[in-house]
């Protein structure tokens, strides 16, 4: 028995469901063999959450695919056992893995869209998988998934039963996939970011969701996701991982509040916070230690000169209507009206110069819509964007003078860069673009300036964007905007593409190049923490409205609209206990 | 799943994914350097034709009746030897081949370049301007498509030899045939490459470059049209073959390239009426020689489109 490696073990004499012991994968390459688990340990006991968190690259989803037989060639499970109850499943293969993966260990994917067949109804879904593991008739089996559709509480779930997964949205294709999970009462289940694709209000549901059937039914958990506000809210006991080994296990509230590794010390701290606001965010780095230490806020002081001063940006009464309805023939032979999306109704507030104004809300809420308003990619319906006095969208701003006061930065540092192009291009187009060079001496010159802002070496200059990590890859985005000195940028979701410890260098970044140009940002983000961290002034948007704007600490600590309430309640946070 | 599978996989220090696995698979896949090999040589062959052949193929006075049907590898009645037989003409297999090769590989190149520049650009405005342009453009397209190309390749061959004049029609057949395959097979590349854009024009590299107000042009050729260069490339090695396979079709069926100045396309065609009679080399000889040329080019083809895909580097 190995009791060593868990020393936090809650129920001591139970048997534990899932006995993982010394694990180890190896995917043999062409330059030799490569070690990407190295002696994991763990142990998951009946009605047990276990978390597994960790970065991208830590071995979570790895952990998850060797325990369900899932790895494919060339890995290969090395060393170790993995035991279900006491039976060893990891020397299993074919018919005999197939039938404990359904039927004794149940699975919850990221994407509930992709997982679900999509031509047939989730009563057929249910009917199939239960009837695949159990020896019921057609119609016990049609009973069952009824009941399972209740418990994982679909509303109208005899009507939704004859549905297809597109009419289900997705919080409630995530409940259908819970239920298949379910459908054979697996011992085991195990849940890869399953809330990672839901809005925040969503995914609130969904977690509460899988911790009452976990109970309920006292069946073992294994959740593996990169939030650790999850985690929080959701797990008993959390392993953390990385570089494909276990740093410590312990209890969820030991774990968060009193890591013992190093690098959990400071992957926690680095963690912006809805509630506490500090003035730069500590780094993790490879074998521990912070880089950047966490450094305290501090309240600049207000000047009153620039409070009075025109603010750098102002939005008044901003709409943009997207018309969805049908050619007018159709739709003067259905009778029916319009149909008018307002994806920004009636949007108005003001950004200040040098301070950081951030848009929050769920998908759909209309924020990027307002986003490219503003930098002039989409045309707003009605309503005026003044930039400096300018409005944005008359002749006046259309000059290379005005771009040059304006850059962006793109959430997904992979779709934002040209594959085609190599970083070096990539920064010298807005230089040359906007005529900002003399010649290509400069340019290169600029070029490499701007990627020792962003702390790359200059010979990434040469490489292309594939080459980097997301992390980098921000920053070289990064570096792009800032290469033709902006004045104002704009920031969609900047960082939700990335790992906490490379949001916390690019949160940082945005900072310091604050205090040093005097930026002056539009962050859009849904999420709250990383606002909180970064803004001045923030304003929340739903369904196209902006439903309350002031200044960030104090609609935050004491929201007045109900909607902002519901969506500082719903967000999963670390200080939480469940 | 399988993305975030790949994600979790850790690479720990000397072990790149960016190392070069193109040259890796250049240097490792026997296939790719045979392949490569094979259309070097035939490459070679095409451009020396006039130093490797026996004689000219093309000038009746070259041609010796008495040696008609000489088999592989043995002397005529003259001084002639024959490596791989003679014809009905008493034309050189071996010489013919190299002769109709040059043919076979001209039309070929002539008909890509001519869809490629009628097709790319088209299918570039379409997918990114999208409107009634894009919808008349794919409607032209969805018409021809529903026509066989060999069906549309006779009407346009048959429509060109009405308007020219008699004299030149033999001369101007070679010309015909490229205008008649090259309008064939446009639509391909059309089709292919608006899909391509309208996938590529929605990432944010194209707003990043609109933002600082580069031009539509700009756009279009600096930055999308470099990516589609997989895809371009993959239709034009296999329109490639085809094309040659094409004109080898309009050539058997007697519309092709005139039987004085054939094409490997006419040398099959000619052999295959002595096929039963015992003459197999007119046949055999021109078309394995086409058909290593067909899949010399697919195989690299393949191979140059990951080469030239950063990504893969």
């Amino acid at each position: 028995m190995n009791m060593t490696t868990d020393t936090h073990n809650p129920v001591p004499d139970a048997v534990p469901v899932l006995r993982v012991h010394n694990l180890s994968v190896t995917f043999d390459t062409y330059k030799g063999p490569v070690h990407v688990l190295h002696d994991v340990s763990f142990d998951i006991f009946p009605g047990e959450i276990l978390g597994v968190v960790g970065e991208s690259g830590a071995g979570k989803s790895m952990t998850g695919s060797a325990v369900t037989g899932l790895i494919e060639a060339p890995g290969r499970i090395s060393a170790g056992t993995v035991e279900l109850r006491g039976l060893r499943i990891d020397t299993l293969q074919g018919e005999d893995l197939r039938r404990i993966r359904g039927k004794r260990i149940g699975t919850i994917f990221q994407d509930p869209l992709t997982s679900l067949n999509p031509v047939y109804t989730v009563g057929d879904h249910l009917v199939e998988t239960i009837r695949t593991h159990l020896p019921v008739s057609e119609k016990e089996a049609e009973a069952r998934a009824l009941a399972l559709l209740e418990e994982v509480e679909i509303p109208h779930a005899k009507e939704r039963m004859s549905q297809y997964p597109h009419q289900f949205s997705g919080g409630m294709r995530q409940r259908v996939a819970i239920a298949l999970a379910l459908c054979a009462e697996p011992e085991l289940i195990i849940a890869d970011e399953p809330t990672t694709a839901l809005d925040v209000s969503v995914q609130a549901q969904i977690i509460a969701l899988l911790r009452k059937v976990c109970k309920e039914r006292g069946a073992a958990a294994m959740l593996i996701t990169h939030d650790m506000g999850v985690i929080a809210e959701t797990a008993d006991r959390v392993m953390v991982m990385y570089h494909g080994r276990v740093l410590e296990t312990g209890a969820v509230r030991q774990v968060l509040d009193a890591p013992r590794d190093p690098y959990t010390q400071v992957l926690m701290a680095a963690i912006p916070s809805v509630h506490q606001r500090v003035e730069r965010l500590p780094v993790p780095e490879v074998g521990g230690g912070a880089v950047a230490k966490a450094v305290p806020w501090t309240p600049k002081p207000v000047d009153a000169a620039a409070a009075q001063a025109r603010p750098l940006v102002e939005v008044k009464h901003l709409c943009k209507e997207y018309d969805l309805s049908n050619g007018w023939l159709a739709r003067l032979l259905a009778r029916e009206d319009k149909k008018i999306l307002k994806a920004s109704d009636d949007v108005s507030f003001n950004i200040r110069k040098g301070t950081t104004f951030g848009l929050v809300g769920e998908s759909g809420s209309g924020k990027s819509t307002v986003a490219r308003m503003i930098a002039g990619l989409t045309p707003p319906t009605s309503g005026q964007i003044l930039f400096d006095g300018v409005d944005k969208w008359s002749p006046a701003a259309n000059t290379v003078a005005m771009r040059r006061r304006f850059q962006m930065i793109f959430q997904d540092p992979y779709a934002s860069l040209n594959p085609r192009w190599t970083v070096e291009q990539l920064i010298a187009e807005p230089l040359v673009v906007l005529g900002l060079t003399s010649g290509p001496a400069e340019t290169a010159e600029r070029v490499q300036e701007a990627l020792r802002r962003v702390r790359m070496k200059p010979d990434d200059a040469k490489k292309y964007p594939h080459q980097f990590s997301g992390g980098q890859r921000q920053r070289i985005a990064v570096a792009r905007a800032l290469a033709s000195k902006p004045e104002f940028i704009i920031c969609d979701e900047p960082t939700s593409a990335l790992d906490v410890s490379v949001q916390a260098q690019v949160l940082n970044l945005m900072r310091d190049l604050q205090d040093e140009f005097g930026l002056t940002y539009l962050l859009i983000s849904h999420n709250l923490a990383v606002i909180r961290h970064m803004c001045d002034d923030i304003g929340v948007m739903q369904r196209g409205k902006l439903v309350e704007v002031g200044e960030s600490q104090a609609v935050l600590d004491d929201p007045q609209h109900q909607y902002t309430k519901d969506l500082m309640h719903a967000i999963p946070d670390i200080a939480h206990v469940h | 799943m399988t993305e975030s599978v790949k994600q979790d996989v850790a690479l720990p220090t000397g072990w790149k994914a960016s190392d070069s696995p193109v040259k890796r698979a250049f240097a490792k896949s026997r296939l790719v350097q045979v392949a490569a090999g094979v259309l070097a040589l035939l490459v070679l062959a095409t451009v020396f034709a006039p130093l490797l052949s026996l004689h000219n193929p093309f000038d009746p006075s070259n041609l010796d009746l008495m040696d008609a049907f000489t088999a592989p590898w043995s002397q005529g009645m003259g001084e002639m030897f024959y490596p791989l037989g003679a014809d009905d003409q008493g034309r050189d297999v071996y010489s013919a081949i190299l002769y109709g090769l040059r043919m076979s590989v001209f039309v070929g190149v002539a008909a890509v370049a001519l869809s490629l520049i009628i097709g790319v650009p088209l299918g570039l405005i379409a997918g990114y301007a999208g409107g009634w342009f894009d919808t008349l453009l794919m409607r032209i397209a969805d018409v021809q498509l529903t026509f066989p190309v060999i069906l549309v390749a006779l009407l346009i061959f048959g429509i060109a030899r009405g308007l020219l004049p008699e004299g030149y029609r033999d001369d101007m057949a070679v010309f015909v045939i490229i205008v008649a395959i090259g309008l064939s097979d446009w639509v391909q590349y059309a089709r292919t490459v608006r899909g391509a854009v309208m996938v590529e024009k929605q990432k944010d590299y194209v707003l990043a470059a609109q933002l600082i107000g580069r031009s539509q042009t700009a756009i279009l050729t600096k930055h999308i049209l470099p990516n589609m260069l997989a895809p371009i490339l993959v239709i034009a090695t296999i329109s490639f073959a085809h094309a040659i396979v094409a004109e080898s079709t309009l050539s058997y069926l007697g519309v092709g390239l005139p039987p004085t100045a054939p094409s490997l396309g006419t040398l099959i065609r000619i052999g295959q009426s002595f096929l039963f009679s015992g003459e197999w080399w007119i046949l055999l000889f021109p078309s394995l020689v086409l058909l290593a040329l067909a899949l010399s080019v697919n195989l690299v083809g393949d191979w140059l489109r990951d080469a030239l895909n950063p990504k893969l580097q």
